[in-house]
């Protein structure tokens, strides 16, 4: 029983409940959203403590200009060879993406994910990293894995769940476990490998390793208390990790500020903790090689932890699941004020000098026809639902090292059922 | 890596239960298995609040952080889901670890680190990756402490694929399966129950304390042995009725039975693992007695009782000469002074063994 409000001059209290910039219809407005001049946010020396560099987590570290020039304290001043395997690594990303999001379209599996708009954030990430650091990502990461030069084909059978799956067809498309390219086991539950790459990142300081870690998750899943545990371990064990946060303004149909987006940026959670946090253009393969190239090394120096924001746009739905025009302006992605990442490259690379449009459309021409060679290799092995999976008593293998006798005996009697059907 | 393992195979057959033996409480014998693992093995590591250099509430770390450093005994913050987390990295990393939960009243906040991470990374990685860790806990009530302190989650992990779930009755397996689970190289919940730590509880709240001074099953090797999973002990054997039970419970069956008048002739079980069950050892108890009862403190609906009561309809039924009886605590959150009514004590195995041999 609600008692009868008591009589008083002051004013009805109101609930706040964030609504985004823009509704389907509407038109797509980043005013709210203040993009600094590319090379003005300072860089500090890698071994400064977190507590002089607050400032960092609400600024945004912009290596490339309006006109797609390198410049700044943050410019990493990559050879054109580098720019150049970028370049390519997110154009191959972009057409996998493509290619398997069709696939997914076209009934031969369940789900896809697309990083359609994202791919700086993991592939200048994995280019500033060792190939022996360990990698912790979300399911928007794949970028990771073709950097690393991963096999294509290896990854669309574990899309497929096919017979050449290495997964076994046991877990969903994109969530991939490459123990060999230091990839570790991707979750689908939220944010669940953040305190996981904290403990994994302090073991390896514990044995005095050399080896640091990463993980990535939305902005969406800061909310979530593994989070906050996360950052609180790494905190306090100055563990050598670096974690990532990918703002791409949208979890599935909720905007940012269902995270908190509204009040305050995601980098600045980290100061909280007494971690170093930055906030990087996310579209700026520079920028994002230049934050994790200075946060690794901060890592391998002992002085822990380093948060880093990444400001971007989720060009594409969460997932082959939903579609974006149901809750958010069609006009949005071209609206976004910090372009298009593989573009950004492109110009950059144009302007110095170091790629042409010839080049570029070759590029794209043969990362397209990679992506179909690997396609129709890995559809030799099967596609979801056309029998061409693991057998059926596989099922039960894997729960535990050796399979106890509960697990034996379903599994039998599942055999004996569709045998005695006839199956 | 592949040569520790393969140490540590060679090792684990080494039957080293010549070793001199001492009268131990449970919680020596528990602090004994992690001194024996954590010398035998670099990659033990021992975490948790206030494990460190206090050695836990109940004192079951300690002395392990002075003979083997914080890098390897380590107190934690206070975010249960962190400490699975990291514990969970670590083990990916290539360390075993031994993570505290102080009670498993407080074990929720890790819920998805265990049921989702934990117990399925092994199936989900296809073996690429696995949780090599035992979580300790304290479990169960008999102490006064409330809601918050006393209750007996076991059945929320039973009914999770992935995990095993041990729990010992005395001090000798206590020591013997935590090694077992330690050198598990899956994840392991091992709850401990804390109302028998120092003596054997006879379910008597208003009388002396028991000790487990010169208590048969409180004679401990000093050294390395291992109490297989997955293997349940007849602690007392009898023909006219099984009983099921583990933890604080077959120590206060196994005191009814003794101070009971015209007590039936009890089978006590104490399952010691309820994932994996040792189903032969209850079906041939229950199939020899025709008669079973279950007792267990968690809350009944769902408990891991109407599990074994399952099993034994399913495979014992024609043996069956009574309802198989449950006690158990009742489905309400644990109260504080009214513990003694929901604690299945005496009065309420009594009055279960009386139905159950009725028929």
């Amino acid at each position: 029983m609600a008692r009868e409000p008591a009589r008083s001059n002051r004013p009805p209290l109101e609930l706040h409940v964030p609504e985004p910039p823009a509704r389907p219809g509407e038109a797509a407005t980043f005013d709210h959203i203040v993009v600094p001049v590319a090379g003005e946010t300072r860089r500090p020396d890698p071994r400064e403590e977190p507590a002089a560099m607050r400032d960092l987590a609400y600024g945004l570290v912009r290596v490339l200009d309006d006109e797609a020039r390198a410049t700044g304290p943050w410019n990493p001043e990559l050879p054109p060879e580098t720019l150049r395997r970028m370049l390519r690594d997110m154009a191959l990303t972009r057409a996998f993406d493509d290619r398997m999001f069709r696939a997914q379209r076209q009934g031969k599996t369940s789900f896809y994910m697309k990083s359609l708009g994202e791919e700086a954030v993991a592939i200048a990430a994995a280019h500033a990293l060792d190939d022996a650091d360990m990698l912790f990502p979300s399911y928007r990461q794949q970028g990771l894995l073709i950097a690393r030069r991963w096999d294509l084909v290896d990854m669309m059978n574990q899309i497929y769940s096919n017979k050449a799956d290495r997964l076994q067809g046991k877990q969903l498309p994109i969530m991939y476990s490459v123990r060999d390219a230091n990839f570790f086991s991707i979750s689908g539950n939220l944010t669940t490998q953040w305190p996981q790459a904290v403990g994994w990142a302090m073991a390896s300081a514990a044995r005095g390793d050399t080896r640091i870690a990463a993980t990535w998750c939305g902005e969406g899943s800061t909310a979530e208390g593994d989070f906050h545990s996360a950052c609180t371990f790494a905190s306090v064990y100055r563990a050598p990790v670096i974690l990532n946060i990918v703002n791409n303004q949208w979890a599935i149909s909720s905007f940012a500020g269902f995270a908190g987006g509204e009040n305050t940026t995601f980098a600045a959670r980290g100061i909280g903790y007494g971690i170093a946090s930055l906030r990087v253009d996310g579209n700026d393969a520079l920028a994002v090689y230049a934050a994790t190239e200075w946060a690794a090394e901060r890592a391998r120096g002992n002085k822990g932890p380093t948060l880093i924001e990444h400001f971007t746009y989720r060009a594409e739905g969460h997932s082959t699941s939903d579609d974006p025009a149901a809750y958010r302006s069609a006009a949005e992605a071209s609206a976004w004020p910090l372009g298009d990442p593989i573009r950004r490259l492109r110009d950059h690379l144009l302007g110095l000098g170091e790629w042409d449009e010839e080049r570029h459309a070759a590029m794209d021409r043969e990362v397209a026809e990679q992506v179909k060679a690997a396609q129709k290799a890995a559809e030799k092995n099967g596609v979801l639902g056309h029998g061409l999976h693991h057998p059926m008593e596989t099922m039960f293998e894997g729960v535990f090292e050796e399979m106890p006798w509960h697990l034996q005996e379903q599994r039998r009697q599942m055999l004996d059922e569709w045998k005695a059907a006839g199956l | 890596m592949s040569e520790a393992n393969e140490t540590h195979a060679g090792a684990s057959e080494v039957n080293e239960t010549q070793t001199p033996v001492t009268s131990m409480t449970m919680i020596q014998a528990i602090n004994s298995a992690l001194d024996t693992m954590m010398a035998r093995d670099e990659m033990v590591t021992v975490m948790g609040e206030d494990v460190g250099f206090f050695g836990g509430v109940f004192r079951a770390t300690a002395g392990l952080q002075a003979k083997y450093g914080t890098h390897r005994v380590f107190d934690t913050p206070i975010t249960e889901c962190g400490i699975i987390g990291v514990a969970i990295g670590m083990g990916a990393y290539g360390l075993r670890p031994v993570p505290e939960i102080q009670f498993a009243d407080y074990i929720y906040p890790a819920l998805d680190q265990l049921v989702s991470e934990a117990a399925r990374l092994r199936y989900r990685s296809a073996g690429e990756f696995t949780a090599p860790l035992t979580v300790r806990s304290p479990f169960g009530g008999g102490i006064f402490g409330g809601q918050t302190h006393s209750q007996s989650p076991e059945g929320i992990f039973t009914h999770c694929s992935g995990l095993k779930t041990v729990i010992p009755s005395t001090p000798y397996d206590a020591k013997g399966l935590l090694i077992a689970s330690i050198e598990d190289n899956d994840p392991v919940i091992f709850f401990e129950p804390k109302r028998i730590y120092n003596g054997p509880f006879h379910g008597h709240y208003n009388r002396p304390a028991a000790s487990w001074a010169g208590h048969p099953d409180a004679e401990v090797p000093e050294g390395y042995y291992r109490v297989e999973l997955g293997k349940a002990r007849v602690a007392r054997a009898g023909g006219d009725v099984t009983v099921l039970a583990y933890g604080t419970m077959v120590q206060v069956v196994l005191a009814t039975l003794a101070e009971m008048d015209e007590a039936p002739d009890a089978e006590v079980i104490d399952l010691r693992t309820l994932v994996p069950l040792d189903i032969e050892t209850i079906e041939a108890s229950v199939n020899k007695t025709g008669r079973c009862m279950i007792v267990h403190e968690a809350t009944r609906t769902g408990g891991f009782g109407a599990e074994l009561s399952a099993l034994v309809q399913e495979r014992c039924f024609h043996a069956l000469e009574a309802p198989i009886q449950r006690v158990t605590g009742f489905d309400t959150p644990y109260p504080h002074s009214l513990e003694w009514a929901y604690f299945p004590g005496q009065v309420r195995i009594r009055e279960a063994f009386k139905r159950t041999m009725e028929d």
